[in-house]
C-alpha cells in the first residue's frame, strides 16, 4: 500500500516537473512574441507582423472572429459564424474590399474566457490582420485586451459589455449593455407597460448585471417602480421559483430578464408552473429563445424583447438577408446573424475610407482605421445611419420585438 | 402562506438532491471511493429521456424505462471498465479516473447531442394545485418528487438490511477481506452497487428534469456537486443520511435564497456545510470510523 502510494505521488511529482519546464518554455516563448509585437506598435512595424501578414495573406484580408459554437451559448457563435460568412462570400462576389478579397476564418471558444485568448492566437497565427473580437461579453472582454497588446482593430459584433471596448482600438456594433439598461427603462416608461417591475438577473455575468444596475439608475426618473430585484448566479440557474414567487407577491405586472435565453426558457416555464403571468420582457439575450429544441413557445408567447434586429421586417436587405441566410442554412438568423452581417460591411466602409491595404502591418491597420471608424455612417440591417464615437461605442435606435406565434414580430 | 410555498419547493428540492446524494452515499459506503461520474449519468438519463420521448416519439413509461435500464448498464460498464481493474490502486487514482469518466460522458454527450440546449417535455403531467384562493400555488412534479423519494429510501434500507445482498454490501463496507472469508462476491456485490445507484441517478434525472427541463451536456454537473455536499452533510456512508441532508440543504438554499439573498443562497448552504463539519466532522448521522491502514 505505502510502496504503491510512493509511487504514485513519485509520479506526479514527475509529470509536474516535466509540466514546469513546458509552460517555463512557453512563458519564453510568449515573452518573445510579446516583445516581436511591440516591435509592431514603433515605425518599422517589426517583422513577426510581416512574416504573419504579407507572407500568408498574399493580397487578401485575413478576418477572424471567435466565439462559442458549442457550449450553452451556442447559438450565438453559430449565427455570428453564418451571419459574417455571408457578408463576407457577398463582399467577395462583388469584387472584395478595394479590389482585394476577403478571407474569414471563425475559432470556436465554448463561451469560456481562457479558450477566447487560446482561440485569438490560433487566429493569430493563421496570419490574422483584423478582429471580430468574441460574440460574447466576458470572452470578449479577454480578447480585446489581447487585441489591445497587439495593437490590432476589432470589431465586436455582440459583446456588448462595456469592458470589451475599453482599450481605444475596440468598436462594437451593438448596443453596449449600458445602453441596452436604459433603453429598456426609457421603453417601458414611454409605453407605460407597468407601474411595478421586478428584475431577474445574473450577478454573475456582466452582461445581466450590467444591463440591470442601468436599468436601476434610469428607473428612478421613470413612471413606475421596481419592487423586486432578485439575482442568480451560474452555479444556482435551475430553480427560480423563489424569485418568480417573489416577483408575484410584490405585485409586479412586468418582469425584465436582462439575461440570456437558456435561463429565460426555465423562467417561463416555472412561472407557468406557478400560475403567474406577467409581462416578460428582455434584451437581445432572449434572441434565439425560440431555437431551444422542444421548448413549447407557447410559454414565450407576449414576450417582449429590445433588440436591433427583425427577421420580419419589410425591407429589401433584411428580406434578402433572411432569405440567403435560409436557403444557406435552413433556419432564420437572428440579431447576432444581423450584426456579424453588418460587422463586414462595416470593416468595408472603414477600409474604403481608410485606404487600407492588407500588406500593411496589423498596428498600421488598425491606427488606420480607428480614425475612420469614428468618420463612417453605414446603413446595415440593424440600423440605419449607425455612426461611432472614438470609444467604440455605436449610436443607432432600438427596436422592440414581441414573440406571436412562435416568431418573432416587431412592435411599433 | 409563501413561507409554506418555499419549504413545499425547498423538500421538492431537496427530494432530488437525496436521490442524487443515495447514489453517492451507497457507492462511497461500500466501494470506498467518490463517484464523481454520478452527476453525468443524471445528464444521460436526461438524454435519454429527451431521445426516446421527442425524438422517438415514444410514451414517457417507456422514456422511464429505457432511462432507467440505460443508466443501470452504464453504471456497470464504467465499474467494469474504469474502476474494477483501479481496485487495488490508490484511492488517489480511482478518483481521478473518475473525474476523467465525467468529462468523457460529457463530451461525448456534446459529440452526440450538440451544445444547443434541449428542452425535456414533463414526463409527470399533474397540472399545478392551487389551494388558498391560487395564493399557494403547489406544482404537479413536487407532489411526486417527495413520495418518490420517501419510498426509494425505506425500499433501500429493506433491501440492504434484510437481503442476502444487501448485507453482503454492508459486509464488503466494513471489511473486505473478512467478507471474501465469509464467502461475499466482492466483484459482484459492487457492481450491483453501481448498478442501484446508476438507476437512482436515472430516476433522479427524471424527477430533475420534470422541473427543471433545460438539458445541456454540463446539466449533471452542478446538481452532482450539490448532492455530493448534501451525501458529506448528512454523513458519507449512510443513507438515511443522504436523505436527510439533500433534503436539508434544499431547504436551506431555496429558504436563504427567499429570505437572506438571492444571490448568496449558495455561499449560505456551503457556509452551513462548513459550521456543521466543524461541529461534527462526521456529518450529521455519520459514525466516527478509525481508517485501518
Amino acid at each position: 500500500m505505502k510502496k504503491s502510494l510512493a509511487k504514485v505521488l513519485s509520479l506526479i511529482l514527475a509529470l509536474a516537473l516535466t509540466f514546469a519546464l513546458f509552460t517555463a518554455c512557453g512563458k519564453k516563448d510568449e515573452d518573445a512574441k510579446e516583445k516581436g509585437s511591440k516591435g509592431t506598435q514603433s515605425q518599422d512595424s517589426g517583422d513577426k507582423a510581416d512574416k504573419d501578414g504579407s507572407g500568408k495573406s498574399a493580397g487578401k484580408f485575413l478576418i477572424g472572429g471567435v466565439g462559442p459554437l458549442t457550449g450553452p451559448a451556442a447559438v450565438y457563435g453559430t449565427h455570428v459564424e453564418k451571419g459574417a460568412s455571408i457578408a463576407v462570400k457577398e463582399i467577395n462576389a462583388a469584387g472584395g474590399i478595394n479590389g482585394y478579397q476577403i478571407e474569414f476564418n471563425f475559432e470556436d471558444d465554448e463561451h469560456d474566457p481562457e479558450k477566447a485568448v487560446n482561440a485569438y492566437n490560433t487566429l493569430k497565427d493563421w496570419g490574422m490582420q483584423i478582429s471580430l473580437g468574441a460574440v460574447t461579453s466576458n470572452p470578449c472582454k479577454a480578447v480585446a485586451a489581447e487585441t489591445a497588446k497587439d495593437n490590432m482593430f476589432m470589431l465586436t459584433p455582440s459583446g456588448s459589455a462595456t469592458d470589451c471596448i475599453a482599450y481605444d482600438n475596440g468598436f462594437q456594433v451593438c448596443f453596449s449593455d449600458p445602453n441596452q439598461g436604459t433603453a429598456s427603462a426609457d421603453y417601458i416608461n414611454e409605453k407605460n407597460l407597468a407601474k411595478k417591475v421586478a428584475v431577474i438577473y445574473d450577478s454573475s455575468i456582466v452582461y445581466s448585471s450590467g444591463i440591470y444596475q442601468k436599468f436601476a439608475e434610469r428607473a428612478k426618473d421613470c413612471n413606475f417602480e421596481i419592487v423586486a430585484a432578485e439575482a442568480f448566479t451560474s452555479d444556482s440557474n435551475t430553480d427560480f421559483s423563489v424569485q418568480l414567487q417573489k416577483a408575484k407577491d410584490s405585485g409586479a405586472e412586468l418582469v425584465f430578464l436582462p439575461i440570456y435565453y437558456n435561463e429565460a426558457t426555465l423562467i417561463l416555464t416555472q412561472a407557468d408552473a406557478l400560475g403567474y403571468d406577467p409581462i416578460f420582457f428582455g434584451c437581445d439575450g432572449l434572441d434565439g429563445i425560440l431555437a431551444v429544441e422542444n421548448f413549447d413557445t407557447s410559454l414565450a408567447e407576449d414576450v417582449l424583447l429590445l433588440t436591433p434586429f427583425a427577421a420580419d421586417a419589410e425591407d429589401e436587405a433584411t428580406k434578402k438577408f433572411v432569405s440567403d441566410f435560409k436557403t444557406a442554412y435552413g433556419e432564420i438568423p437572428n440579431q447576432f446573424a444581423a450584426d456579424a452581417y453588418d460587422a463586414m460591411y462595416i470593416l468595408k466602409a472603414a477600409i474604403e475610407k481608410a485606404g487600407v491595404t492588407p500588406d500593411m502591418s496589423i498596428s498600421d491597420i488598425c491606427e488606420a482605421l480607428k480614425v475612420a471608424m469614428t468618420q463612417i455612417s453605414v446603413d446595415g440591417l440593424t440600423s440605419a445611419g449607425m455612426t461611432w464615437k472614438a470609444t467604440g461605442e455605436v449610436n443607432k435606435s432600438p427596436l422592440a420585438v414581441a414573440i406571436k406565434n412562435g416568431a418573432y414580430v416587431s412592435v411599433q | 402562506m409563501s413561507f409554506i410555498s418555499y419549504l413545499i419547493k425547498g423538500i421538492s428540492l431537496g427530494s432530488v438532491y437525496a436521490i442524487i446524494a443515495l447514489g453517492y452515499t451507497m457507492v462511497y459506503g461500500i466501494a470506498k471511493m467518490l463517484n464523481f461520474a454520478h452527476g453525468d449519468v443524471i445528464m444521460v438519463g436526461g438524454y435519454i429521456l429527451f431521445t426516446v420521448m421527442t425524438s422517438l416519439g415514444q410514451s414517457p413509461i417507456l422514456a422511464v424505462l429505457a432511462s432507467i435500464v440505460f443508466c443501470t448498464l452504464l453504471g456497470i460498464t464504467i465499474e467494469r471498465i474504469a474502476y474494477k481493474p483501479l481496485r487495488k490502486a490508490s484511492s488517489l487514482a480511482v478518483l481521478i479516473t473518475a473525474i476523467g469518466v465525467s468529462y468523457l460522458l460529457q463530451n461525448l454527450a456534446l459529440i452526440i447531442y450538440g451544445t444547443e440546449t434541449k428542452f425535456v417535455t414533463s414526463v409527470i403531467p399533474i397540472p399545478t394545485i392551487k389551494l388558498a384562493g391560487g395564493n399557494l400555488a403547489i406544482p404537479g412534479q413536487t407532489l411526486v418528487t417527495i413520495p418518490v423519494c420517501i419510498v426509494i429510501m425505506v425500499s433501500l434500507t429493506v433491501f440492504i438490511r434484510k437481503s442476502k445482498t444487501g448485507r453482503g454490501m454492508i459486509a464488503v463496507s466494513e471489511d473486505k477481506g473478512a467478507a471474501v472469508l465469509m464467502g461475499v462476491n466482492i466483484n459482484k456485490t459492487i457492481a450491483i452497487t453501481f448498478a442501484i445507484g446508476s438507476a437512482l441517478a436515472a430516476v433522479a434525472s427524471v424527477l430533475m428534469f420534470s422541473s427543471y427541463p433545460s438539458l445541456t451536456p454540463t446539466s449533471g454537473a452542478m446538481p452532482g456537486i450539490k448532492a455530493f455536499v448534501a451525501a458529506v452533510f448528512g454523513g458519507i456512508g449512510s443513507i438515511p443520511g443522504a436523505m436527510i441532508g439533500g433534503i436539508l440543504l434544499g431547504i436551506i438554499e431555496i429558504l436563504g435564497r427567499a429570505y437572506i439573498s438571492s444571490q448568496l443562497a449558495d455561499a449560505i448552504v456551503f457556509l452551513i456545510l462548513i459550521l456543521v463539519l466543524l461541529i461534527k466532522p462526521a456529518g450529521i448521522l455519520g459514525r466516527k470510523m478509525n481508517e485501518k491502514v
